[in-house]
């Protein structure tokens, strides 16, 4: 098989597997529609507030509900020797952590950017933000799935690691919500989020080219 | 460089150097704190409330420089595999995790009279709080495998990866509007301060850097140590005998 053969069956694979009974799929959209609307609880219905903090709690619940589908990204495929396989094939270790990483992107937080919409209505987001909270959680949230791989990878061999996971994780997501959040408040305010919009995208582009490294380097450890 | 890679050449080196070293600490504290109390002038208007610069500023610098040595030692410890720089990456992160809450307690108290406020979500003082993070997730990681040799070079990685906090801490109070002020010492054309003020910050700089020498051999001699009671302890259960 050759290398891009390989790379797309197992995009397909995780894609299936995420959205097959007792995947992640689900669960973190779940996650994601359930604790949204735990907010409007905690900080009252006032529609003022709930309009003011919208964009930075979809961001943070989204960066969340990644992060709780994270856990399994690497470690099944470790438990049962997978990765051991997919370590010689002539795709590359690298070559792998960038297929699982786009497939967790694809299955998991696609998902959840369409779905996103529908809770900024139920939070009472400004009209005209819709489309750039999609837009920047569009830009932004590859760089999620991206750095958490490094994570999942440092933890794979972790039993129960996933609260280590969300340590080693969460201070490396700081700059994309900055971002994230920054470009959705930017529509609202000022109508100018492009600058922004462009640091987001850099924020991704930086992971893009580090993250899958550091992944198969973490995991190149775990397997020896 | 491999030559000090045998722990027994390194406790014979770092006995020699720590004499001095611990000499030349408590001598520039004192010095640093003679020429804070007594020879630095009072702020025009602040007061003395002032002189707490001089233990938050080299706490802050010394946060940064010691999560450069980490990195380097990690960098290190991936790329020649020597056993050492993993023995110093864990010695310097407890020291540096102590020398950025010091920073951040420093800069709260000094922030409380001085701005009216305990904390703000300051570009600076944000960079530096997840500084800190980084230091507990590099050590927690550490501790989470059994490993010596896969915990450290794993940790390594990590810390790999958070160098990228350390040019958003120096740059953040030009990138944000900060209540922190602009660099006014490490600048390209010279410091900007008053030499009266300068003397004392920079001897308290360097005395927070023999300290961290300090500290990180007695720390590399004890882990050393330690390696060596846990591969003999390894040894004799290998052989049946109960430890």
């Amino acid at each position: 098989m050759s290398g891009f053969a390989i790379f797309r069956g197992i995009v397909a694979r995780d894609v299936r597997l995420a959205w097959s009974q007792g995947g992640t799929g689900s669960m973190a959209l779940s996650f994601f529609l359930i604790a949204v609307s735990l907010f409007p609880f905690g900080v009252g219905a006032d529609p003022q507030i709930l309009a003011k903090i919208s964009s930075g709690i979809i961001w943070v619940v989204a960066l969340l509900a990644c992060l709780l589908s994270l856990d399994r990204l690497f470690q099944a495929d470790y438990e049962d020797g997978s990765l051991d396989d997919f370590a010689l094939s002539p795709l590359g270790l690298t070559g792998v952590v960038y297929a699982k990483i786009l497939a967790h992107w694809l299955a998991t937080i696609v998902p959840l950017i369409l779905i996103a919409p529908l809770l900024g209505v139920m939070m009472k987001l400004p009209s005209e933000a819709y489309g750039m909270l999609m837009l920047s959680l569009l830009v932004g949230t590859p760089a999620l799935s991206l750095l958490g791989a490094i994570g999942a990878a440092l933890t794979v061999s972790i039993r129960r690691g996933g609260v280590l996971m969300s340590l080693l994780v969460l201070p490396l997501y700081i700059p994309t919500l900055i971002f994230g959040v920054g470009v959705v408040d930017a529509v609202i305010l000022s109508g100018n989020p492009h600058q922004l919009l462009a640091v987001l995208g850099a924020v991704s582009l930086v992971a893009f080219a580090i993250a899958p490294f550091a992944s198969a380097a973490a995991i190149r450890l775990a397997l020896e | 460089m491999h030559k000090y890679a045998n722990p027994a050449k390194f406790n014979e080196l770092a006995d020699k150097i720590l004499p001095w070293a611990i000499f030349l600490t408590v001598s520039c504290f004192l010095a640093g704190l003679y020429l804070i109390f007594f020879e630095a002038p009072d702020d025009g208007e602040q007061g003395v409330r002032a002189r707490i610069m001089y233990v938050h500023v080299p706490a802050a610098y010394a946060a940064s420089a010691t999560y450069f040595s980490l990195a380097v030692a990690s960098f290190v410890a991936l790329v020649w595999r020597h056993p050492l720089a993993l023995i110093a990456g864990r010695a310097a992160a407890p020291i540096g995790a102590m020398f950025t809450v010091l920073a951040l307690a420093t800069g709260a108290l000094w922030g409380k009279p001085t701005w009216g406020t305990y904390w703000e979500w300051d570009g600076r003082m944000t960079s530096v709080l997840i500084l800190l993070f980084f230091y507990i997730g590099y050590m927690a990681l550490w501790r989470a495998m059994e490993d010596h040799e896969k915990a450290g070079r794993a940790s390594s990685i990590l810390a790999l990866v958070g160098v990228v906090n350390l040019p958003i801490i120096k740059f953040s109070v030009d990138w944000w509007n900060s209540l922190h002020q602009p660099a006014s010492i490490f600048r390209v054309d010279g410091p900007k301060i008053a030499p009266e003020l300068l003397t004392p910050l920079f001897v308290m700089l360097v005395a927070y850097q023999l300290y961290f020498v300090v500290v990180l051999l007695w720390r590399m001699k004890l882990e050393i140590g330690a390696r060596k009671i846990e591969m003999m302890r390894q040894v004799a259960m290998s052989e049946g005998r109960r430890v």
